[in-house]
């Protein structure tokens, strides 16, 4: 049977054992057709055209995840949290909810489960308002609103501003051959409220596991969300990360994806701007090596004027991995003086990596500053013979102009905690120890 | 200290150096002249070890062994230093860092423990106040939107740190206002022992006002057609190159 078939005989077994009362029991039911008539994207569509999800399709993916008996201790997984400094989290293991890795609250803000908002009556106006309302009706995304049960929710009232950040991690074990975990993530974050949020995949055995992730973030006016997005996860670890972002007037709405790890990324970000003067931030630093994949896939939609958006994203690609960046800015007939920046800067470090890099603008307004860039080359000779001429050994020189390269993104990530963090694992990515922070 | 015999290299195929023999000793300074692509540059180039050129003939001895195989960093592990006529800029690593880095690098090449970091900020101060640099100018990224003095005067810190034996200046006088240069060459001056060398290449005598050289060498076409004490530099200012070609016809 094809993942298709399972995952289509496996909705009406989920479906039967809700409550019949699920606020989001139509959404479902018309999601799961929309995933029907369309399956799993193939290269022939446009979108998809430099990534094939077909060796990714193959294993026999458990669909509903067996509980695990014995739990995890916090100390064996503490490298991959940010432990330093204290902060919420929401932990999931096999797609199950742990408590006692979480740390969770409702005090002036809720930061808990999908499958409590789902259920519980106090949530549903939110859920009512926002659940599946910024998701596009893509075959993954249709997958993954079908089966939404688990995920995060945070919901950050009017005014407040979150005095730490919060950590989304769902891990995988390993207790079944292969596994599709589909997390599904509601962020709403009110007027004048300020949030951090850090999301990351792992994988914590060498099996199989597909994630078919989908997060909806809404920015209301002069919101400001600050979220990061860690993917360093195993060889045999897929992941396809759909984001949708919604923003209000003035709001400030800032997305960072470190794709250092996994067999194949896709990553849909997509960002709309609904009202005027709001500030969008797509940033990315890609290493990859052997035959890893990862696939950028970014819209920035402006529908009002007087915005602002930017893109930046460095791919640096070893052995015969290959990367895609697909960037989309598109500007509505009333998105009048805005100013869209979109870069993509790639560096091949061995003769058979490969990075397709497309960028594309459609315009409908007349009056708009919109930009964009674009290189894929290798390191700069004279800038190694620069270093190495100063005592500096080859490797190390590599290293610096990689950090070099990736650090206008790296010096935009507000967490120093997480800046640290991010540059050990591009030190370990690369080899390297630099006798320095950067 | 330095010594070269007949070498010639070519990059991409081209000859560029066609025969070149120069030798110099500790304690010396010697100035290369020469009309722009007589081959200046790649001589340098070729001492630091750059890669890009092939060395077709000759031998290119420091302190008496053979260094034409060795890696640019074994080069200067050994002492050798190149200050770029073009510094490359390094955005998000500080001056502070890339010295460090290199000092350790160099270390570590002979042995050595890192410099502690109290002694490092100590040798960091005493070199940047000699070259007048101001304390802010080193945390900013390396030569990343640097004037161009500032790039030379960045060039000459990283000789000051790293004090080596043989310093190879190509065309630091280039983009200095007079100021500037008066700064850079005492910088040099105040690093001159009778147990290292400088190389100065350059296009004006000018710069030679300051650092004041003990032979004058013209290039020209990849080979070295005459040396002289310092008064050559003051003849090739006023008469320019052509009477030399002539002489050589």
């Amino acid at each position: 049977m094809s993942l298709k078939d399972k995952l289509l005989a496996s909705y009406i077994a989920f479906e039967d054992h809700l409550e019949d009362d699920s606020p989001i029991h139509d959404v479902r039911n018309s999601a799961i057709k929309d995933f029907e008539t369309k399956g799993f994207p193939t290269k022939k569509e446009e979108a998809w055209k430099y990534t094939s999800l077909n060796s990714v399709l193959k294993p026999d993916y458990s669909v509903f995840p067996k509980p695990r008996e014995e739990t995890i201790e916090f100390k064996d997984v503490k490298k991959y949290f940010l432990h330093d400094i204290d902060t919420y989290k929401i932990v999931f293991i096999d797609g199950v909810y742990s408590s006692h890795l979480s740390q969770t609250t409702h005090d002036k803000l809720d930061v808990c489960l999908m499958s409590s908002a789902l259920t519980k009556s106090k949530y549903k106006t939110v859920i009512d308002a926002y659940f599946n309302k910024v998701a596009k009706q893509e075959s993954l995304t249709s997958l993954n609103t079908a089966f939404a049960k688990e995920g995060a929710y945070i919901y950050i009232p009017k005014n407040k501003e979150v005095e730490k950040p919060i950590e989304i991690i769902n891990f995988s074990t390993g207790n079944e051959a292969a596994i599709l975990l589909q997390p599904r993530n509601l962020i709403v974050v009110e007027e004048n409220a300020h949030v951090q949020i850090i999301e990351r995949h792992q994988s914590l055995s060498e099996n199989a596991v597909l994630t078919n992730s989908v997060t909806e973030i809404f920015a209301e006016k002069r919101a400001y969300v600050d979220y990061y997005k860690i993917q360093n996860d195993k060889e045999n670890a897929s992941l396809i990360d759909s984001t949708f972002v919604s923003q209000q007037t003035q709001s400030n709405c800032r997305v960072h994806t470190f794709s250092f790890g996994g067999k194949l990324v896709r990553n849909n970000l997509n960002f709309y701007q609904k009202g005027e003067r709001c500030d969008s931030t797509l940033n990315g630093i890609t290493i990859l090596e052997n035959k890893q994949h990862t696939d950028h896939n970014t819209l920035v939609h402006h529908a009002a004027p007087n915005c602002e958006s930017h893109q930046d994203y460095k791919g640096i690609y070893a052995d015969t991995s290959t990367g895609v960046f697909n960037g989309k800015v598109y500007v509505e007939k009333e998105a009048q003086k805005i100013d869209a920046f979109q870069q993509n800067n790639n560096v091949l470090i061995d003769d058979k990596a490969t990075v397709n890099s497309k960028p594309q603008l459609e315009i409908f307004a007349d009056d708009v500053r919109c930009s964009h860039g674009c290189t894929i080359g290798q390191l700069d000779e004279d800038a190694l013979f620069y270093m190495r001429s100063r005592g500096i050994g080859k490797k190390e020189a590599r290293a610096l102009l990689m950090y070099a390269f990736a650090n206008t993104v790296l010096e935009s990530v507000k967490i120093p905690e997480l800046k640290k963090r991010i540059n050990k694992l591009i030190a370990n990515k690369i080899g390297v120890s630099l006798g320095f922070e950067v | 200290m330095l010594q070269i015999k007949d070498l010639h290299a070519s990059v991409e195929g081209k000859d560029i150096l066609k025969g070149v023999t120069l030798d110099v000793k500790a304690g010396e300074v010697h100035a290369i002249m020469g009309p722009n692509g007589s081959g200046k540059s790649t001589l340098a180039a070729v001492i630091a070890g750059k890669e890009e050129f092939e060395m077709t003939k000759g031998e290119v001895t420091f302190d008496n062994e053979d260094i034409s195989e060795l890696d640019p960093e074994e080069r200067a592990h050994k002492g050798v230093f190149l200050s770029f006529q073009y510094p490359v800029e390094i955005p998000g690593v500080s001056v502070t860092n890339f010295i460090k880095t290199a000092i350790n690098e160099t270390r570590k090449s002979n042995g050595q423990e890192d410099m502690p970091a109290g002694e490092m900020l100590k040798l960091i101060k005493e070199k940047a106040d000699l070259l007048e640099i101001d304390r802010k100018f080193l945390s900013r990224s390396l030569n990343e939107g640097f004037s161009g003095g500032e790039k030379k005067r960045n060039e000459i810190f990283q000789m000051a740190m790293l004090e080596p034996k043989l310093a190879i200046l190509d065309e630091t006088d280039s983009g200095l206002d007079i100021d500037a240069l008066k700064v850079v060459a005492n910088g040099v001056n105040k690093l001159k022992s009778k147990d290292n060398a400088v190389v100065v290449i350059t296009h004006y005598q000018r710069l030679l006002d300051y650092i004041v050289p003990d032979y004058v060498h013209v290039l020209m076409n990849g080979k070295i057609v005459k040396s002289g004490s310092k008064e050559l530099a003051y003849e090739l200012e006023e008469k320019g190159y052509d009477w030399i070609k002539e002489e050589l016809v």
